[in-house]
């Protein structure tokens, strides 16, 4: 029946008219599903270091889409090509439209200078997590540390990325730093390049 | 004085915390994807996604009481009602509406136009079988558990499939009396 469905329906995912991306869903929805996503894997999983491997793994497919997302959006279908462009696009636009703010931090790592760090004193995905004593150093920020591999890895900036407590003087709760650690031939190439 | 009586989905909605549904999407999209690289089976998946849905919906029905002012439905039509303007409102932004009432009034279509889960997808061939939003008849399914009405939910339409809406159909198999020691405190 004509003007019914409200929605005109596309043969192809392709067809459709990409959404400007402001709809939003409350925040519980997505600590609850973010939740499932890591008692799930916590099931497929005998330690630590392989729950967070699976994390990132689901980020890293998360952060695929988001690049060309975002490329194709909100930069008129360019992507960075230079190290600290792509990093500031990572800190900046992919943080906003992910988090709904700018990271509040991004640092070159001061002992090698293949590393840099993104910090968030807050991480979202860390807001409603509790870490049990017995499993120590886990970060649910994998997932978000999965995520910024997955842009870095796109755009032709391989990395290997981590997550880390950083407690702070004076708080409550440590921050969660994003340890970028970038592959040799990322900064033989930004040398090249000059 | 909090406001009395239920408040609007809408309002609710405006008055919480939110998150761009993008991030919501795309994760759940990498959750049906790592089902679907652990399970094989479409049927496994579907499975599990109802049980994560489940899972949520257990819990998720107490920020639904404490935010929404919602009292006892007096019947399972109401209930169904608030589910789809309030419910659906207040997590995922989107307005259900309630059709297809069976004529004892146990059994019900909820529709939903918009769908969150489903921006940027597409079945593959090989994924004919999935249920790819069954992560919401089992929250659904878990939530109403927990205000002992014991439903069984299929889907009817589905636009990944290429219907023109997402249907849900809520059936109410029975309703458990409240038996001592009651759970609320009253």
């Amino acid at each position: 029946m004509i003007g019914v469905g409200k929605i005109k329906q596309y043969s192809n995912v392709l067809d459709k008219p990409l959404s400007k991306g402001k709809q939003e869903v409350s925040l519980s929805a997505f600590a609850f599903l973010f939740s499932e996503l890591v008692q799930y894997n916590q099931t497929q999983v005998d330690n630590i270091a392989e729950l967070e491997r699976r994390l990132e793994d689901a980020g890293y497919a998360v952060g695929a889409r988001v690049l060309e997302l975002l490329c194709h959006r909100d930069k008129g279908n360019r992507r960075e090509t230079r190290l600290l462009g792509i990093l500031s696009f990572v800190h900046s636009t992919v943080w906003k439209v992910l988090f709904g703010k700018v990271a509040d931090s991004l640092e070159k790592g001061t002992e090698h200078e293949d590393e840099y760090m993104i910090s968030e004193k807050e991480l979202l995905v860390n807001r409603f997590i509790s870490i049990p004593k017995d499993m120590g150093t886990f970060n649910c920020g994998a997932f978000v540390a999965g995520i910024v591999r997955g842009v870095l890895d796109g755009a032709g900036f391989p990395a290997v990325v981590t997550a880390h407590f950083v407690p702070v003087e004076g708080q409550h709760r440590p921050r969660t730093t994003i340890l970028i650690k970038f592959a040799e031939e990322v900064l033989r190439r930004e040398a090249r390049l000059g | 004085m909090p406001p009395v009586g239920p408040r609007s989905g809408d309002a609710i909605f405006a008055n919480i915390e939110r998150v761009n549904a993008e991030l919501f999407t795309l994760t759940y999209g990498a959750i049906v994807r790592q089902l679907l690289t652990d399970l094989e089976e479409v049927e496994e998946v579907n499975k599990q996604l109802d049980q994560m849905g489940y899972n949520i919906g257990i819990r998720l029905i107490d920020e639904f009481l404490a935010k929404s002012n919602v009292s006892r439905c007096v019947d399972f039509k109401e209930t169904a009602e608030v589910i789809a303007k309030v419910g659906f409102k207040m997590f995922l932004g989107v307005t259900a509406s309630v059709t297809n009432w069976d004529a004892d009034g146990t059994c019900c279509s909820i529709v939903l136009e918009d769908n969150p889960l489903v921006d940027f997808v597409e079945l593959p061939d090989t994924c004919q079988g999935l249920y790819y939003c069954n992560i919401l008849s089992g929250v659904v399914r878990g939530a109403l558990e927990m205000v002992s009405m014991k439903t069984e939910i299929s889907w009817i339409r589905d636009m990944l499939r290429g219907d023109d809406a997402f249907e849900l159909q809520v059936k109410l198999l029975k309703q458990i009396p409240e038996e001592y020691p009651y759970k609320d405190d009253e």
